[in-house]
């Protein structure tokens, strides 16, 4: 049975996310954890960013398919809303890949962004909204190149 | 699990979302500026998600075998139980801005007051929506500055529009019959609390923006009965269309 968490955890922890494919669902927070009930039946417990975050399907799609390749069936993807998801619940690594690919981590609390091209903290937001539901749009006053910022939510 | 009660109020919350989400998205491909298509779009889509998660526990409420899709897609403008401020058409860009400031600035205070609901699905729904709701202000809020404050041509639109819509925000704080009950129990806010909150945001945004507050006059109602303008239904014929064509189909 810890063996069948084990491994169901290794294969679903390298989903990636649609919208940001460098980044797996274990880095953003998203996959909240893999247990097996009485049964033996694995359930993969994930969260939205945002509630309208129409990436969700298709993350559900990936895991069932990514169980399905490493042989274990019948599984069972639910959606918690409770705790609610916050931006702190990336971690470290998927902030270092935000900033690889050129999004801006989210800021903590009383930070100000960081641009990810020079790392200069001089940046003004353009706009509140981004392409999609979790970013908004900054440019950087050192360097002038606009880039998208991960929103703390 | 039957609870009618519950039911119709999970409903009523619902369909605010679902019905103001449906109006922002028609916004899209002609929003005056590329960041407002994002914004408006953005906006539209969390309205929606929070819609999905409360059709979804309204449906096992009811306990008659309807999912989101059946509730949203297979009900007429009677069945809809929305606040009437939140059908009105989109109008000019004012019309719009103007309907988001008077219905988040009730819907911040509110999904806060909700996250401490003894219902925990309503509580869950609350935790994520108080967060984006708080986007939603801030846009709203920002807006109505930059055209109250901008040009003639701006200010007089924004000013038309916080006129036109005033007569649709008595109802942001009615409470149905079961209401008083739920919140009662801890399971709803008391709309009658959220009102200060309501009034120092439109008052301060108001005042921010050189605008006039309008004159309590007559208010709409009904929305909750299922009372609507004609609008709504020109909404839903057109959202629902492909479902009244093709019953059940699926993408």
């Amino acid at each position: 049975m810890v063996v069948a968490t084990e491994t169901a955890w290794a294969a679903v922890s390298s989903v990636s996310d649609p919208e940001l494919p460098p980044l797996t669902i274990a880095d953003l927070g998203v996959l909240r954890g893999v247990d097996a009930d009485a049964s033996g039946r694995i359930i993969v417990r994930i969260t939205p960013t945002y509630s309208g975050c129409p990436a969700m399907t298709v993350i559900q799609m990936e895991i069932e398919t990514a169980l399905a390749k490493a042989g274990i069936k019948n599984a069972r993807v639910e959606t918690e809303l409770a705790p609610a998801w916050s931006s702190a619940d990336i971690s470290a690594e998927g902030r270092a890949k935000l900033a690889h690919m050129g999004i801006a981590p989210p800021p903590g609390p009383g930070a100000s962004v960081t641009c990810p091209r020079c790392e200069s903290t001089v940046t003004e937001e353009l706009s509140r909204f981004g392409a999609t539901a979790c970013k908004s749009l900054w440019r950087c006053t050192s360097c002038l190149e606009p880039f998208e910022a991960f929103k703390a939510l | 699990m039957s609870d009618p009660t519950l039911f119709q109020y999970v409903l009523g919350l619902a369909d605010d979302q679902l019905v103001l989400g449906h109006r922002l998205s028609q916004w899209t491909g002609r929003a005056p500026i590329l960041e407002e298509e994002l914004a408006l779009g953005n906006i539209a889509l969390d309205l929606i998600g929070q819609a999905r998660g409360l059709y979804q526990y309204a449906g096992a409420l009811e306990g008659a075998g309807r999912d989101e899709d059946a509730l949203a897609y297979h009900r007429d403008a009677r069945g809809y139980l929305n606040l009437t401020l939140v059908e009105q058409p989109n109008g000019d860009f004012a019309q719009t801005i103007a309907r988001q400031l008077f219905y988040t600035a009730m819907a911040l205070p509110f999904w806060q007051a909700m996250t401490a609901s003894t219902d925990q699905r309503l509580a869950a729904v609350a935790a994520k929506a108080e967060k984006e709701t708080a986007y939603h202000l801030r846009h709203a809020t920002e807006w109505t500055a930059r055209l109250g404050d901008g040009t003639d041509e701006s200010h007089r639109r924004m000013q038309a529009a916080i006129n036109q819509l005033w007569a649709f925000t008595g109802e942001l704080f009615e409470m149905i019959a079961a209401e008083a009950g739920l919140a009662a129990a801890g399971i709803a806010p008391d709309r009658k609390t959220l009102r200060a909150a309501w009034d120092r945001t439109i008052d301060a945004t108001l005042s921010d923006a050189s605008l006039t507050r309008p004159d309590d006059s007559w208010m709409a109602e009904g929305g909750r009965d299922g009372l609507h303008g004609e609008d709504l239904g020109h909404m839903l014929a057109e959202m629902q269309s492909l479902q009244r064509m093709h019953p059940g189909l699926q993408w």
